[in-house]
């Protein structure tokens, strides 16, 4: 009796465990990459799938494996902290558009002084990173913090270990500021650092900073909040002093000019305006221009298009900025219905 | 009467042993493979690397993602120096606690000793990692590693080796880590040989008037010293590849310092670290035989393992 009862539940289990997975075979979006938008990703799904009942699988494996996975077609969307140049998009077949705006922040961890207080600007920036500059009380800091009184201490510098986007953003903005940083080092996820310490992924950066009494780094913007640090003011293109915040990661969107970008190949670092922050970063999705499965490109269409409208909020909440209104216009108008397309030659997204 | 074996028997057990050693053969192959098809993808991945590099990846220092040139030396240098910390903490403790548990502990200590050193093996290496980073690493540099360095300030060749900022993290902290980590196996086997020497030897020994060192020195370890070798070496494989705990504590700098208490990296540690967002080619197969090369010296330690214990036998004349 006891057996018969055992096997009716094990096959009423088995029912739905076959169920559940073939829906959510046939129902959920695939994607791979980046790690950086994860947070707001996997929040958009959630809300989306209460909504539609369809899911996202993405696996934030790193932009590297979005991209090798995209390409082998593994995926339908690629994330990527960093934009293919239009030569490799073309190659492979890609078309890429920015999804989500974030800022890549330096903090710093000096006893007394508060979040805020100390400013920057690149070329210091980038020679604190070469090894130039070793103590706080440098020459050069202090003509940048007249008002502060920097203690005679070294800086110790913390940089990510892992290959990552907001290594690939804050290399590239180092690098247009500074020609011996662009020659020695340059612009990549991974880079061969002059001096400091590596820190695996940004919560690993945020706690080695926190914890090094004249420590020095430099983080994704939600990390700043979430973990109340010393961020400091930078001094952008303009010769303006910013704070980071919601608005400044903006204005250097706004200003920032995908249209004449050809497949949005643009680093939002360096940009120009007043209230820009100059390490804003953008993060990019990817699929490609021929697609294979149309409905399933449609549907990941469809759940940007939502994200895009609706996810604003979640977003802002989770501290990342959405992208402008015209730019979305731009990139729905143009990219998706007249560049991706089915197998037959016709628009995937009407 | 004996009770006469029917035929059908007989060809049950048969059948049952067939299908046994058949089985048993297959599990065993199964080791073969899967280490040949482990080698050949190791070789196959990374010959780009080895053709583009030559013998200048293993000693070359430098480590360029943006440009594309790649060295191991400081992934292997690193790699060893962290072990070689993690056993020389690592295997005095661990023979110690082995002794104390067999031959000096009272009867009612034996038990917790022994279940707090399993459950020690039992912790998970982020665990350590997590642990190493937010409690450990503050600890060293606030206080053990000022000391060191102010200790050795005027020593001529350990003013180098202790020398530099105190970060905290860097190759001591992760080899303190990585002997932490090496206790339980070394002690949990090296117990369990202690206990395998025949009570007879020992009392023997001690009835001759010998101490417990000379009984331990004479007696034990000699007796056990192949099950101590295979606890040792099985720590060491533990040390050398020990992936996430080390990535959290070494500082992930490619670089070769003459500092121990400077950051560094392991093999392990920068294939952990990089491999996610190794895009270019080159890059992806360069920490391929990175892998490669662990494979290698993994395998060179086994070897000599196995030499020293076939010298020392034979010099014992067993």
């Amino acid at each position: 009796m006891r057996l018969i009862k055992r096997a009716w539940l094990g096959g009423i289990a088995a029912a739905v465990t076959l169920a559940f997975v073939s829906s959510a075979l046939a129902a959920d979006i695939s994607g791979a990459g980046a790690t950086f938008p994860y947070p707001v990703y996997s929040k958009w799904a959630d809300a989306y799938k209460k909504e539609t009942g369809i899911g996202l699988n993405y696996q934030s494996i790193g932009s590297g494996g979005g991209i090798k996975q995209i390409e082998a077609r593994t995926v339908t969307f690629g994330a990527s902290d960093a934009p293919l140049k239009p030569d490799d998009l073309a190659k492979n077949g890609l078309v890429q558009w920015p999804q989500i705006i974030g800022g890549v922040v330096p903090v710093a961890n000096l006893k007394g002084i508060k979040p805020g207080e100390l400013r920057i600007d690149g070329p210091a920036l980038a020679k604190i990173y070469l090894g130039e500059i070793t103590r706080w009380n440098d020459p050069v800091l202090a003509r940048l913090n007249p008002q502060v009184k920097l203690p005679d201490m070294p800086i110790l510098v913390v940089h990510r270990s892992d290959g990552s986007g907001t290594t690939f953003n804050f290399s590239n903005y180092l690098s247009a500021v500074s020609p011996e940083w662009n020659d020695k080092v340059g612009t990549g996820t991974a880079l061969e650092w002059p001096v400091g310490v590596g820190a695996k992924g940004n919560e690993a950066v945020a706690s080695m900073t926190i914890q090094t009494n004249g420590g020095i780094g430099y983080v994704e913007y939600a990390y700043v909040v979430q973990n109340h640090m010393t961020y400091m003011r930078m001094i952008n293109k303009d010769g303006h002093t910013v704070a980071p915040t919601a608005e400044s990661f903006q204005a250097a969107a706004a200003n920032a000019d995908w249209k004449n970008a050809p497949g949005y190949y643009l680093i939002l670092g360096n940009q120009p305006g007043k209230a820009s922050w100059p390490i804003a970063a953008a993060s990019f999705i990817l699929v490609h221009r021929q697609v294979g499965d149309a409905v399933a490109v449609h549907q990941a269409l469809k759940f940007f298009d939502w994200s895009f409208r609706k996810g604003q909020k979640m977003a802002e909440a989770l501290d990342y900025v959405p992208m402008p209104a015209n730019v979305v216009k731009l990139i729905e108008t143009t990219t998706w219905s007249q560049e991706i397309k089915d197998k037959a030659g016709n628009p995937v997204w009407k | 009467m004996p009770k006469q074996i029917s035929g059908r028997a007989l060809r049950g057990h048969a059948l049952m042993d067939g299908l046994l050693r058949s089985l048993t053969r297959i599990s065993a192959l199964t080791v073969l493979v899967v280490l040949g098809g482990v080698i050949v993808s190791l070789i196959d991945g990374s010959l780009p690397a080895l053709r583009a590099f030559g013998l200048g990846f293993v000693t070359s220092e430098t480590w360029n993602p943006v440009k594309d040139v790649y060295g191991a030396a400081p992934a292997i240098y690193g790699t060893l120096i962290t072990s070689l910390i993690a056993m020389v903490i690592g295997i005095p403790v661990s023979i110690g606690i082995a002794i104390f548990i067999t031959e000096l502990c009272p009867v009612w200590l034996k038990r917790p000793i022994s279940t707090a050193i399993e459950l020690l093996a039992g912790i998970p290496s982020i665990i350590y990692g997590i642990w190493g980073l937010f409690t450990f690493a503050p600890l060293l540099q606030r206080h053990l590693q000022p000391f060191l360095i102010h200790a050795f300030a005027r020593a001529p060749l350990l003013s180098h080796l202790f020398a530099g900022p105190p970060y905290g993290i860097g190759l001591f902290t992760a080899g303190l880590i990585l002997s932490i980590m090496v206790l339980p196996f070394i002690t949990s086997i090296t117990r369990d040989v202690f206990e395998a020497v025949p009570p007879m030897l020992k009392e023997a020994a001690y009835g001759l008037g010998c101490t417990t060192w000379e009984v331990v020195r004479k007696v034990v370890l000699p007796y056990t010293r192949a099950g101590v070798i295979g606890g040792i070496m099985l720590g060491l494989g533990r040390a050398l590849g020990e992936t996430m705990a080390v990535t959290f504590v070494i500082g992930n700098a490619h670089r070769i310092s003459a500092s121990i208490l400077a950051p560094g990296t392991t093999i392990s540690a920068s294939i952990a670290n990089e491999f996610t967002e190794a895009s270019s080619n080159l890059y992806t197969s360069a920490l391929i035989a990175l892998g490669l090369i662990l494979f290698v010296i993994t395998f060179i330690v086994l070897a000599a393992a196995r030499f020293l214990l076939l010298r020392m036998e034979r010099k014992a004349g067993v």
